[in-house]
């Protein structure tokens, strides 16, 4: 067999090495304007650097758990191990990037409020978001049988998502320290390069995010192989061991070989 | 710089995070590879 022939051992594709370059440069394109092109804000000076990732990563972690809870609610209508491996998958980035978001908002707040924590309810709820999602990975990775896994990780999963409205609204409902949206009303308090900033800052980030579930998705789909086999091998060597004639047991594996990513 | 201190540190976190996550991740991905048939694994 042509080496070239097989397929690669890795998670990598033609189309996936574009969107990483492309990520690569929006990143570069970011950290230049974020901390060399753009103004110091007039209120907060320097520190609204952070707020071009601060943002973003805040936005696409309340994406990367929607797609989470849609994912659970497409399992438990279709019982298909592709959405199950989307959402666990989702999750695991909402969760890298909720720390983020956590991380970069007490280094906003050290400087502007004088703390690194404070109770306000925006950080608590965002708090409690990264324990839930932290919860749902624990979840996903519990001994039990396939099916069972994954119906409690969807329900736990689209459950834990009830807070993510919650975190947007929390500024609303509760006057704390944090501050009200900047840009998501379509009238942004804003502008200029600082605003050309942040929207750099979101597309930088969602094409992170994209390249980080194509690898996510394959790896768990790898994991997920990589199990059965396991699996497969380990009822070979029982039968092998009890001698011929006990019936054969079908095992539990993703039932399509063309991965749709 | 104003706050100097404290955005590097943001955009330095931000930056070893994201790198060693998805560093993390192109790693086991090879490492599965192997282990999984060549039929199981054909990104399309």
């Amino acid at each position: 067999v042509n080496r070239l022939d097989l397929p690669p051992e890795h998670t990598g594709s033609p189309r996936s090495r574009v969107l990483g370059w492309a990520t690569i440069v929006a990143m570069v394109a970011l950290a230049l304007f974020g901390l060399v092109f753009s103004p110091p804000a007039e209120d907060f000076s320097d520190s609204v650097r952070l707020m071009y990732l601060h943002v973003p990563t805040a936005i696409l972690a309340f994406v990367c758990f929607f797609v989470t809870a849609f994912g659970g609610v497409m399992w438990l209508w279709k019982r298909s191990v592709w959405w199950d491996l989307v959402a666990a998958s989702s999750a695991e980035i909402g969760v890298v990037f909720t720390g983020l978001t956590l991380v970069l908002g007490m280094l906003w707040g050290k400087p502007i409020w004088g703390a690194y924590w404070v109770w306000d309810a925006r950080l608590t709820t965002t708090a409690l978001l990264f324990l839930l999602y932290v919860g749902y990975l624990a979840v996903c990775r519990l001994p039990a049988e396939p099916d069972v896994r994954r119906r409690r990780s969807a329900w736990v999963g689209i459950i834990a998502a009830i807070d993510i409205p919650i975190v947007h609204w929390s500024v609303d409902w509760w006057q704390g320290l944090h501050q009200n949206d900047t840009i998501s009303r379509l009238d942004p308090t804003i502008d200029g390069l600082m605003l050309f900033t942040l929207m750099l800052g979101m597309v930088a980030f969602a094409l992170l995010y994209l390249w980080l579930m194509v690898h996510r998705f394959r790896l768990a789909w790898l994991e997920e192989q990589a199990e059965a086999a396991f699996l497969e091998q380990a009822l070979t060597e029982r039968r092998a061991e009890a001698g011929p004639g006990e019936p054969r047991e079908p095992i539990d594996t993703p039932d399509s070989t063309e991965i749709p990513v | 710089m104003r706050y100097a201190g404290y955005v590097l540190t943001g955009y330095a976190v931000t930056a070893g995070v994201l790198i060693a996550y998805a560093a993390s991740i192109l790693r086991r991905g090879r490492r599965l590879s192997r282990d999984v048939a060549p039929e199981r694994r054909r990104w399309t």
